[in-house]
Order: structure tokens, then sequence, then C-alpha cells
């Protein structure tokens, strides 16, 4: 739709009037049906069997029920109030740093971001930042291009390499899978592609790029990375610094297919808006993330730090399908004020000599509930299955609560499952011996909390780990004294 | 003229739950140079003082005065009193998880040297003075390796505590109980780190009910603790005469 003139004239009524049109002519009207999942693929030139695809995940969402079992209590989701189309909300962005709200720009200054990175995170509008990040982009594509690396939006990929994503996507989690992921299915607007080729070990971590990049992918995300076989990739999804983000819910899937010797490496920061300290406003993040070790002897790692949103219900799963194929889990959520995670993961073994292990590091301070909750399950025919489990919990103070909800499922005899789990609590004995020594308190939180979840910390790409143990800090702040 | 580092005048302090009072008018006043120990039985509240002084929050102040080089503590955080030069060796030092010894000293030294405004050690130059103190005190790599405090033994704990001494370099330092469960060689590493760290311009306050590690730090004033005050002050002597005597004359002298 072609704006109308008036929108160039920034003064008074007419400005307004502009204004309107042009919100109009970008978005899509709140609401979910059949016609606004038509207009959503013909805005993305999608071709047909996509759209189908779409349509059919919808109409089994229909019939699906949001899910409850999870140790969550949140305000209902109106689905029908929500706009599906991302469209960049002009009206709020802000124009330059000076306008960005103070404490954001504390928190970056905190993790030592650049200021570039800055703008880019808060949203602004700099061209010159917008330019230079293509640029980045550009010369890092091209450089993986050489080496046959596919790396890009999952929208470019459908038009590109409509071949790939039609064989790959949705062969890990299907559309019937859950109420969320039902739901991304049938609406998702934007993510990331990447195919690693049959022996190829990308050369740098697919990170840099991605953190300026893959802002406003909007909130039903959708990752594919496919590794062929003897290939290796390692990415990093999210960023340290909280996102300014205006949509309140986030529904993700993030599928990854694994073939014979490749490894892949996924690394999450998940730092988004957590609400105010009396639990109002926040992220509702619902994410559906599963690997498939597809191939004999491949490997997938999750780690994840997750300190934002206000509710989180993620459980990153590995299919170990193929024979030694080994999952990994490796795991810190911390919840502070009114924020409340149930998240874990899902170890599924159905090959021989199938391998899993699982660290979590759950954090709790002020008023928040967290929960481990994870699946162990070997099938029949896993022959010498084999799963260590690892699930402590710290909690800071005494109004947060802190669950473990571990699942077994074995029905093979040459099993071995270990699962080791504690609780602890850091003492007012412990804050003083550390303030006795001259450490503040909340430095004495840092320090006692670094510890606690180093050996996950130490999965993390350096450079990230660093930022990441930083964060660690800054989320827990106020949760003492 | 020696400078005055501790006034204690007519403090009264007790348990912040529940209110029950333990200090009842206390006077002490300690000069650069000098040591002071603390005697009286057990359960006397001597470790109490020890908490007070150096602000534990499950004691409150209820009456008198306590400062420090000036400063008055009341008002100061338990990290600032850190700072400003008070070090107390505890009874029985906590076990902190997750946080190697190494690194909690590192975080120990340079928050003081942050707070009295000093540049802070890279990690290049704490190590080499770790080192030096390590060697001295008998701590090994493999400790500093170690969570702090977790799984040490008595004796590991008190020596660690004397190392932590001899890296803040405090003007004040208390040791409550300092001796407690340590064998003849292991007292004798901590008396020897706390006599290579007296000098003329800071002080030592022993709170202990054992005359042995008395005997080799060598006190200059002994005082009698009972009943939540000093009922009596003396020297080495005094000392010696608890040692055959008891505490039996000056409780019933307090009571």
């Amino acid at each position: 739709m072609a704006q109308k003139p008036e929108i160039t004239d920034s003064s008074g009524d007419k400005y307004k009037y502009g204004f309107t049109t042009e919100i109009e002519a970008d978005t899509v009207p709140c609401g979910l049906n059949e016609d606004i999942i038509r207009l959503i693929s013909a805005k993305k030139k999608e071709p047909d069997w996509l759209l189908e695809r779409r349509l059919k995940a919808y109409r089994h969402w229909l019939t699906m029920k949001e899910p409850h079992w999870a140790k969550l209590q949140y305000d209902a989701v109106d689905f029908q109030a929500l706009s599906y189309y991302a469209a960049p909300k002009q009206k709020v962005r802000p124009q330059s740093l000076k306008e960005v709200d103070e404490k954001l720009l504390e928190t970056y200054n905190k993790l030592g971001i650049p200021l570039k990175e800055q703008e880019a995170l808060a949203g602004v509008v700099a061209v010159d930042a917008v330019f230079d990040s293509v640029s980045v982009a550009t010369t890092y594509r091209a450089k993986l291009a050489e080496q046959g690396i596919i790396f890009c939006s999952i929208s470019e990929a459908v038009q590109n390499h409509p071949d790939l994503v039609q064989k790959y996507l949705g062969s890990v989690v299907p559309y019937t899978d859950n109420f969320y992921a039902c739901l991304n299915s049938a609406v998702f607007t934007d993510g990331s592609f990447v195919y690693i080729p049959k022996g190829v070990k990308a050369p740098m971590e697919l990170s840099t790029y991605f953190r300026i990049n893959a802002q406003n992918t909007g909130q039903f995300e959708r990752t594919l990375i496919v590794a062929e076989d003897d290939s290796y990739v390692s990415y990093l999804e999210g960023c340290t610094a909280p996102q300014r983000d205006e949509n309140q819910l986030h529904a993700a899937i993030v599928e990854i297919v694994v073939m014979n010797n490749a490894e892949v490496k996924y690394s999450t920061v998940q730092n988004w808006y957590p609400g105010d300290k009396d639990g109002k406003g926040g992220v509702y993040n619902f994410v559906t993330k599963r690997a498939a070790c597809r191939g004999i002897n491949s490997k997938i790692s999750w780690t994840q730090v997750e300190t934002g949103s206000a509710v989180t219900w993620k459980y990153p799963s590995c299919i170990l399908q193929g024979d030694n194929s080994v999952g990994e889990f490796y795991s810190v959520a911390i919840t502070n004020n009114r924020q409340q995670a149930d998240t874990g993961t899902k170890m599924i073994h159905l090959g021989k000599n199938t391998r899993s292990k699982i660290i979590s590091k759950g954090i709790s301070a002020g008023f928040s509930n967290q929960t481990y909750r994870g699946l162990v399950d070997i099938a029949q025919n896993a022959r010498n299955a084999r799963n260590y489990s690892q699930c402590d919990s710290l909690l800071i103070g005494s109004t947060c609560g802190s669950h473990t909800v571990p699942y077994i499922r074995n029905r093979s005899k040459s099993a071995v499952l270990e699962h080791e789990a504690t609780t602890s609590k850091i003492s007012a004995e412990q804050l003083f011996y550390c303030q006795q020594r001259g450490i503040k308190e909340e430095e004495a939180v840092g320090l006692i909390v670094n510890g606690f979840c180093k050996e996950v910390m130490q999965k993390l790409p350096m450079e990230f780990a660093i930022e990441a143990g930083k964060l660690i800090n800054i989320s827990l702040e106020g949760s003492v004294g | 003229m020696t400078e005055k580092l501790l006034e204690i005048k007519g403090l009264c302090a007790g348990v912040a739950e529940g209110g029950k009072e333990i200090i009842k008018g206390l006077d002490l006043s300690v000069k650069a140079g000098e040591t002071h120990a603390i005697m009286g039985p057990n359960g006397a509240g001597k470790s109490t003082l020890s908490y007070v002084l150096t602000g534990k929050p499950d004691y409150v102040v209820t009456g008198g005065t306590m400062h420090f080089c000036g400063h008055d503590l009341t008002s100061l955080k338990p990290e600032e009193r850190a700072a400003l030069g008070i070090f107390l060796s505890m009874q029985a030092p906590v076990e902190i998880p997750g946080v190697t010894t190494q690194n909690f000293l590192k975080h120990a030294v340079n928050a003081v040297r942050k707070y009295n405004n000093l540049p802070e050690l890279d990690a290049a130059e704490f190590l080499k003075l770790l080192r030096t103190k390590a060697k001295e005190f008998e701590v090994s790599a493999e400790m500093l390796k170690r969570e702090i405090n977790v799984g040490f033994s008595g004796g590991e704990k008190k020596r660690l505590e004397i190392l932590q001494l001899s890296l803040l370099q405090p003007k004040l330092a208390i040791l409550d109980e300092a001796d407690s469960g340590l064998d003849i060689d292991a007292l004798k590493i901590v008396a020897n780190g706390v006599n290579q760290w007296r000098a003329a311009d800071n002080a030592l306050l022993i709170i202990t009910h054992h005359i042995d590690l008395l005997r080799q730090i060598k006190p200059d004033f002994v005082h009698i603790y009972a009943d939540g005050r000093i009922v009596k002050t003396g020297d080495m002597a005094l000392a010696e005469e608890l040692e055959t005597g008891g505490y039996k004359n000056y409780l019933d002298e307090a009571q």
C-alpha cells in the first residue's frame, strides 16, 4: 500500500493522520484466522507448500488446549488480541540513546557492551550502525559461503534453499508437538537458518553476526540448523544485554538435525525483560527446542543461561537416535523478584550406546519460583544407554521456591542411570564472612553464585562466558539486604 | 603520643532476635602497638563482643559508643569496618562451596584496596603476593585451589585465617578463640604469624579462655570478662593466676 503524502509532513494533526496511515499499511489486524495466515505467507512471498503447512498447523492448533502442567501461574494470553505480523513499531522506537531508559543503559555499561551494539540492542535507528553491521554481515557471510556454509534468515532460506527447508523444517518438532510449537508453525515470522555441509567445520562461532542482526525477528521465531556428516558448528543465540522488547508472548522453535559424526554446540543467553519488582510486565517465553542426533557418533550440546523473562517454559531436548550419539544439557537458570521458570530437558535414548548428561543449576531469589523438569527416556533397543543427571538448587533468602521434577522412563535392562540433586542456601554466616573480609554483600552473592554455576559457565565460549558472569551479578541485584 | 585505635564506652548490646542483652556496659580502650587479651568463662559472651565490633547483623547495640580511628562504628556496614582495618579471625570459619580459596582471597584483598583508593592487584601481582604469604603459613597450592574452608581441618581453617590477616594487613585484629582445636605445631604457626604482623601502628585483641596462645603472644593487658563487663584488668600475671584459680572468684564478684 502506498503511503499518503501527508506522512512527510511532520507537523501537527496532519502528522498524526499520516502516521496512522503508515501503521495500517505495515501491520495486519489483531487476531488469528486463516486469512491472517494467508496474508503473512503472501507478504513473505512463500511457496504454496509452506502456506499449506501453516494452515494445517493452524487447523490443528484450534483443536489443542494450552498446557497447564508446568508449575507456572500467569494471566491467560488472549491469542486473538495479538498481531501476528511483526512490523517494526516505529511509534516507540527511540531516535538516539538519549531517549533510551537510563537503567537499560546502565546495564549495558556494566556489561561493557560497545556503543554501536547498545544502539542496536535498544532498537535505535542509527544509520551508521545499521550500515556497519550490514557490511560486517556481508563479510562474514562471504567467508562462510566459501566453505558452503549457509547462514541466513529462515525467510531467505525459504526463497533460496527451498529444498533444504522443505526437507528439514518440522522434521524434529512436528506441528502437532505441543500447543505453542503448533502456534509457531502456523504464524512464525522469521529466524535463522544454518546449513553446514559434509565435512565442514564452521571456522567461527556463528554469533557476532547474529547478535547484531537477529533483532526484530518477532515473537514467533523459528530456527533450523542442519549439520551434515562430519561437520561441526558452534551457534550462539541471544545476547547478554537485556533486549528492549514490546512483545509479551514469545513462542519460538529451534530445530537441529545432526548427522553422522557431526557435532552442534548451541549456547543461549536469554535475558528478555523479566518484569518489574512486583511482577508487572515481562515476557512470557514458551520455547520448544529440540535436536535430533540422527547419525552415528553425532553429538549435540545445549548450554543455556536463563536470567530473563517473567515466565519461562523451556526444555531443550535431545533425541539420541544414532548409535553412540551423545546429548548434553548444561543449564543455569536464575529467577529473582516475581519471575517464574519451569525449565529442564528431555533425553530420549533410541540408539545403542547413547549417552546423555544433564547439569542443571537453578538459583532462586526474591519471591521467584523455579522448577527443574526433566525426562530421561530409554527405549527398549537402546542397549547400554547411559545418563548422568545432576540438579543443584541454590536459594537466596527465604521467600523463593525451588522444585526438582526428574522423570525417568526406562525400558532397557542394560541402561545405567545416575541422578544427583542438592539444595542449598546462601547463609547469613557466609555473607558475613565475606563482608568481614571487605567484600560487599552483593559482590559476595555474585561470588557465591558464580562459583555455584561454574561448571556450566565453563561450557560457554570464552567471551560470552565473561559477559554472562557479569549478567548473573546484575540479575541478582537487590536480592539481598 | 600513641594513636588510640579502638575506644569503647559503656557498650550495651545483645541478640537482635529476642533482644537478650549480653554486653552490659563494657569499657575498653586500645592504642596502637598494644595487645589486649580478653579472658572469660564459656558462654560469657566473648564472641558477642567480636561480632558487635565487626557488625554482624544478628546483633544490636542498645547503648554506649564504639569508635575506631575516630569513626563511629555503629554507622558502618561490616565490609566498611573491615576495609577500615578491623579483622576478625573467626572461631568457626564458614564453608563457602563453589568459591575457591584463591579467588576469595583475591576478591577480599582487592575489595579492601579499592575502598582505600589503592589500585587493585591484577592476577599476576596477586599470585606473587599470595605465594609468598602462603609459604609462611604452610598453606599449600592445593589448599588454595580448594573451595574455601570446605572440608578443611580445624588447623587448616585457623592457618587460613592468619594468612588472611597477613594479606589484608588490618590495623586491629581480633582473634576469637584462634587457638581452639589446634595442636602444638599449628598453634606455633598461628602465633608466629600474629607476632610477625604485630607492629607499632597496629593492635591486637585476643579473645580466649586458654592460656597457651597468650604465653606465645604475650599480651600487654589481660582483661577478665564476666557478666557482660570487664571486671578486672591486669597483665600476664593475671592470666597465670586464672590458670590456677579459675574464673570462680571473678564470677562471684560480677554478681
